[in-house]
């Protein structure tokens, strides 16, 4: 099971970064068990150290895919070359770094199966994340890839759950034309797709609201079409009580992200050498979550010791 | 007839929405209503614009502490609505896509808005690092549970928890560290999270009922 931690990278800043970060906590266990409490510049210090560590000197671990991430994989994989998918960027900048990576994945993965996909956005913000995604993915890794034959983007709605009321049976009622102005009824790929409960996957990717639930509400439910969630790691505990009738699978947080990215390599070797955000955020975030735990632990010796000291009085 | 037109609006709008989502005949009265809210919501976008516009030009006209902060403000409202407005830079003109490479509305957004949405949601871990030592203690036997529950997360979601565990015999595999954070997320967290659902439906259930018979009537300004 420990070839599941590769690490590759500078393995001298690796070690000089850890053997801070240890002696560090070692110095803070010996003044805890003084007594003494830890400031707070220190554990932003410390946090400072965890994250920036494995940027500078990146750390990649292999990840092995979840029951709940692979349920979102297999989907994906099981329908035929040429079904409509979705994907919809209900997210803003703040939560871009946890959640675009899934969106470039599902993308990815996507095309690579051959399938068409209709990408939109009913947040403000997520038309522009959208472009991105567009430029880095699929106009880079799949130039053969038409606009309006294999893809379209509608662009952003306004109007949250009541323009997924609308189009979970009247497309064209809610979006007569595309991003760019061009009538729906005469792109080639949307002839067959009157309305979303004709597509074969909705791919939500988000976490606020509307997000994965207001589309599992609206267009899930009623249109019977199924739908997978990608979700920053907060809000993903809000989404487990539709699993997996509801939601196919969900993806939450970065962890989920690299454990797709991993999946996708194994299965498509070809995208070993593109970007892996997901994959390279594992580092800072597995770093991050051990400072925390130490500083848990540390917190809990000064409380235990300090009551002890207290009962002694 | 003050009070009593907007209940009768309420009482009739309410009925029509309910009928729209158990008859199938009368689907499409639910989806337009969706289309005439979209349209009524424009006018929220030049309300809340003017708003914002009015409180801060106040802010700027009278100097109340932090005006410059107000400047600020009005510029980046007053550059992004004329960037994405008249779609400055954009190869396709007016008609085209607001969000191509070239437009100054992508340019802004890429280089101003996306770093300083991403830095400030970044700020969290220093807050939640600071959090987790002073909150995650066991004082009683509910805040243990919260805190190993809190344990097994953190560490489920690392590399290291595989790497901790991986000697369990298989028969054991629940005892793993990432497959007891999927057990916390899907069993206790699963219960919680439904109870929590089941009393906010049930209260919006009653409280919807309380608005269309008219028994609820602070929506109108009727505190009574």
């Amino acid at each position: 099971m420990t070839e599941a931690l590769v690490v590759t990278g500078t393995n001298l800043g690796v070690v000089i970064s850890l053997a801070l970060i240890a002696g560090g906590v070692i110095w803070l266990l010996v003044r805890s068990l003084k007594g003494k409490e830890v400031e707070r510049r220190v554990i932003f210090g410390f946090v400072l150290i965890a994250v920036s560590a494995p940027i500078l000197f990146p750390i990649t671990f292999h990840e092995q895919i979840s029951p709940v991430v692979k349920a979102v994989f297999d989907k994906i994989e099981s329908l035929p070359a040429g079904s409509t998918v979705a994907i919809s960027f209900d997210f803003d900048p703040a939560m871009a770094p946890e959640v675009q990576p899934m969106a470039n994945a599902f993308t990815r993965h996507c095309f690579a199966k051959g399938h068409k996909v209709v990408f939109l956005s009913i947040w403000a913000t997520g038309q522009s994340l959208l472009t991105s995604t567009l430029d880095t993915v699929v106009r880079r890794e799949f130039p053969e890839k038409r606009e309006r034959i294999d893809w379209v983007n509608l662009g952003y709605k306004a109007g949250n759950q009541g323009v997924l009321n609308v189009i979970v049976s009247d497309l064209r009622k809610m979006y007569p034309t595309d991003v760019n102005a061009v009538p729906l009824d005469s792109i080639p790929m949307l002839a067959e797709v009157k309305a979303f409960r004709d597509l074969s996957l909705i791919l939500a990717v988000g976490g606020g609201f509307p997000g994965p639930k207001e589309w599992v509400l609206y267009v899930g439910d009623p249109g019977n079409v199924p739908i997978a969630a990608g979700a920053a790691a907060v809000t993903a505990p809000q989404l487990y009580p539709y699993y997996p009738r509801q939601l196919i699978g969900i993806l939450g947080g970065i962890k989920s992200a690299a454990e797709y990215e991993s999946a996708m390599v194994d299965k498509y070797p070809q995208f070993d050498s593109v970007d892996k955000p997901g994959l390279r955020m594992m580092g800072p975030q597995t770093l991050a979550h051990m400072v925390i735990m130490m500083f848990i632990i540390i917190g809990n010796i000064v409380f235990f010791r300090s009551k002890r000291m207290r009962s002694q009085l | 007839m003050k009070r009593e037109v907007p209940l009768f609006i309420t009482f009739f709008v309410g009925t029509l929405l309910i009928a729209s989502v158990f008859i199938p005949p009368a689907e499409s009265w639910g989806e337009n209503f969706s289309v005439y809210f979209d349209i009524i919501a424009v006018f929220a976008f030049f309300l809340g614009g003017g708003n914002l516009l009015r409180i801060h030009l106040q802010k700027v006209a009278s100097k109340r502490p932090d005006w410059g902060y107000s400047i600020v403000t009005l510029v980046a409202f007053l550059v992004m609505l004329a960037a994405g407005l008249f779609k400055l830079g954009n190869p396709g003109g007016i008609s085209g896509n607001l969000t191509t490479a070239q437009s100054w509305f992508q340019i802004l957004f890429q280089n101003i808005m996306s770093p300083l949405g991403s830095t400030m949601y970044a700020l969290l871990a220093f807050f939640v690092a600071s959090a987790s030592y002073r909150a995650f203690r066991a004082k009683n036997r509910d805040a243990t549970i919260l805190l190993v529950a809190a344990f097994i997360i953190l560490l489920g979601r690392t590399p290291f928890g595989t790497m901790l565990t991986s000697w369990i015999p298989p028969q054991y595999d629940l005892l793993q560290v990432p497959n007891l954070a999927i057990w916390i997320m899907s069993g206790p967290n699963l219960a919680g999270q439904r109870a929590i659902m089941i009393g906010i439906g049930l209260g919006i259930v009653s409280m919807s009922l309380r608005i269309l018979l008219g028994i609820e009537r602070t929506y109108l300004g009727d505190d009574r």
